[in-house]
């Protein structure tokens, strides 16, 4: 299950949860949460991820469900290897609904 | 029709003011997520994969146009303008805020409706036959003893902790059209020396580990009814596993210890459970069919319905596939399937809401149903009116003449929203939908139940299509098993696994492969899907499936 995932400098990862207020998600980056995927803070190393999960477990008045779930190094940031994660960092494929609609640039050639 | 008393919406609004504050004490953290999930759930709020979720309770699917208005309204107000039928016949919106739950089900208490016991290990929405109290086939209306176990269950503090989560359903036709043993429970309306009762279903359920139920009583007599549904769900409270999640269910419970050992302890329970119930159960049951009474059906002649079907093909084939037999002459009920091609089965725009409101004011005594399958039922509609009616549905999408056929699909949420949920399950219905609509076999194909989940808890119940898909996820890939065989209906059935999954570009083609090879070997266009598939056996329809297996 990808939540006792660990990273790796070969199989990185991020964190990512949902925010506590609204739902929506939210992954883990420099000064806190962003709703934006490509924002987030790529994790290679397990200690730090380590550390940065319990801060993130830490957050439970900001986010719900935090876990580390491996991502891969994109030209625009970090990016999913699965297909779940894929779907969370989009939206539904039945409607242009979800995190797509605010993500101008993908949006554009969808 | 079912009238709100001030009690229950006293009730519900006190519920409501508890949740409120409940998650003022999450947001300001006085409680931790750990603490507050059960709350949530509670009040059928889960977490999904982009946003909570909403399951709001839809009493054995029956809705007054108010109600229909009221989550037309909150789909406006606090979601992206639809929401979603789910195959218990509720209601789920998927985009609502924690915020501001506690506002919309203070709007759902105004119409007496609440999302309580729509999630937990509790005992849920009954669920009924969507034609209940219109059938021509009926026995009796079961929706007053669907009240009276709503009533009796909502709340019921010896039942709060369930081994795990607990369905009844019950059916009054002498066709059983609500899954009955494929519930926790399920109650046949039946009659016996010209006393009525019910024929008692127990351990049927889908999910990781299908299976349909056992009669535990060939005859209870009425009275009878809630002591002994009260022994059954003791003796699975005190004897259903709590070691593990995916044991806990009654039907685990009565394959494990056997039918006749569990009988015995329900039936022992039941002796003195019986000493218990003083006859207040019978006068709500009395005081419910009261509430529950048949409207004025008028008298009106149906010239201009055949002369319109006469006229116009397109209304006379809605009329053939999407009306079924009502018990008074000059009615029929109609079924308004959620399954356009192209559409996501299920989904209900406001628009669309707001109008079935004002249809079954201006045609349909008020009067609507939910169905198991993500449709909506209008039960009492005069066949003068059917023109006008049609009109308007088509105006709004609604009027797509396919209840029962290929493209009316249930379908789960699958991982589009679900957390759970290991494929998607909604692409996959509306290419097989758009598919056969394009080549113009739906017609052809006739009656055919297709049921899609996205994950082995079976939410979209494809253990019971007459074809069944399965979405999994295969090394990283979705992957789709095939079932064959199920059956909901007149010879409920298990479908059986077909062979090996398909990647979801290659669905389709299979789907093509199956159902050309059934035109091709059934007798005559009489025969549908499923008994063809029972009097062949599953050989030639696997063939279709794989043909280079045959091949090689």
């Amino acid at each position: 299950m990808s939540k006792a995932f660990i990273p790796t400098a070969a199989r990185p990862g991020v964190i990512t949860a949902n925010d506590l207020r609204e739902g929506h998600n939210v992954w883990m980056c420099e000064d806190g949460w962003t709703p934006d995927p490509a924002q987030a803070t790529l994790y290679e190393d397990e200690a730090i991820a380590e550390l940065a999960l319990l801060k993130a477990i830490g957050q439970d008045n900001l986010v719900v469900g935090p876990y580390m779930v491996e991502a891969r190094r994109g030209p625009n940031g970090p990016e999913p290897t699965h297909f779940r994660e894929a779907f969370r960092q989009k939206g539904p494929s039945n409607y242009f609904h979800g995190i797509q609609t605010t993500k101008k640039s993908e949006a554009a050639h969808v | 029709m079912f009238d709100a008393r001030p009690s229950d919406t006293d009730y519900v609004r006190h519920r409501v003011s508890q949740f409120r504050a409940q998650v003022a004490r999450r947001l300001d953290g006085s409680l931790t997520e750990e603490e507050f999930r059960p709350l949530r759930l509670m009040n059928g709020v889960y977490l999904q994969l982009h946003a909570y979720m909403l399951r709001i309770a839809i009493p054995y699917g029956t809705l007054n146009p108010d109600q229909m208005r009221m989550l037309a309204y909150l789909a406006e107000h606090y979601d992206k303008g639809y929401g979603h039928w789910t195959t218990r016949t509720n209601m789920q919106f998927n985009w609502p805020k924690l915020v501001e739950i506690p506002d919309m089900l203070d709007h759902l208490a105004s119409v007496n409706l609440h999302a309580i016991q729509t999630s937990g290990n509790t005992i849920r929405n009954t669920t009924t036959d969507a034609f209940a109290g219109a059938a021509a086939d009926e026995i009796t209306d079961p929706r007053p003893y669907a009240e009276l176990i709503r009533k009796w269950s909502t709340d019921h503090a010896e039942f709060q902790f369930l081994p795990r989560k607990f369905k009844i359903a019950i059916s009054g036709g002498k066709r059983d059209r609500a899954l009955v043993s494929a519930h926790d429970i399920g109650l046949r309306i039946v009659e016996k020396d010209g006393q009525r009762g019910f024929e008692v279903w127990v351990g049927g359920g889908l999910g990781r580990t299908p299976m349909l139920g056992s009669v535990i009583r060939d005859f209870l007599p009425e009275q009878d009814l809630l002591p002994y549904l009260e022994a059954i769900i003791a003796t699975y409270n005190l004897t259903g596993r709590r070691d593990n999640k995916y044991k806990a269910r009654i039907k685990i419970t009565v394959s494990e210890r056997g039918l006749d050992v569990f009988k015995a302890d329900v039936e022992d329970d039941f002796k003195f459970r019986r000493l218990e119930f003083h006859g207040v159960d019978q006068e709500a049951l009395a005081e419910f069919r009261e509430r529950f009474a048949a409207p004025a059906f008028r008298n009106a002649a149906v010239d201009g319905f055949e002369a319109e079907r006469a006229a116009n093909p397109a209304f006379r084939s809605w009329t053939d596939t999407n009306l079924h037999p009502h018990k008074i002459d000059g009615y029929a009920s109609v079924i308004v399937t959620f399954k356009a091609p192209g559409a996501t089965p299920g989904d209900a725009s406001a628009e669309q809401m707001h109008l079935l409101a004002e249809l079954a004011e201006k045609y349909g005594h008020d009067d609507i149903r939910v169905s198991h399958d993500q449709n909506v039922v209008l039960p009492h509609v005069h066949k003068a009116d059917l023109p006008a009616l049609y009109l308007a549905l088509r105006e709004a999408g609604l009027a797509t003449a396919n209840a029962g056929k290929t493209s009316d699909i249930i379908a789960c949420p699958g991982m589009d929203y679900c957390t759970l949920a290991t494929a998607r399950s909604i692409p996959i219905a509306q290419e097989i939908a758009e598919h056969f609509r394009a080549v113009g076999l739906e017609d052809e194909i006739g009656k055919l139940n297709i049921r899609i989940s996205g994950c082995i808890n079976a939410c979209g119940h494809h253990h019971l299509g007459h074809i069944g898909i399965l979405g999994l996820d295969r090394a990283g890939v979705e992957n789709y098993q095939i079932t064959l065989g199920g059956d909901g209906y007149d010879i409920p059935a298990i479908g059986q696994r077909a062979g090996a999954g398909f990647p979801a570009e290659e669905v389709v083609p299979a789907i093509d492969r199956l159902l050309r090879a059934y035109l091709e070997i059934r007798e005559d266009e009489n025969e549908r899907f499923i008994d063809a598939y029972r009097r062949l056996g599953p050989a030639p329809f696997k063939a279709a499936l794989y043909p280079e297996t045959v091949d090689a």
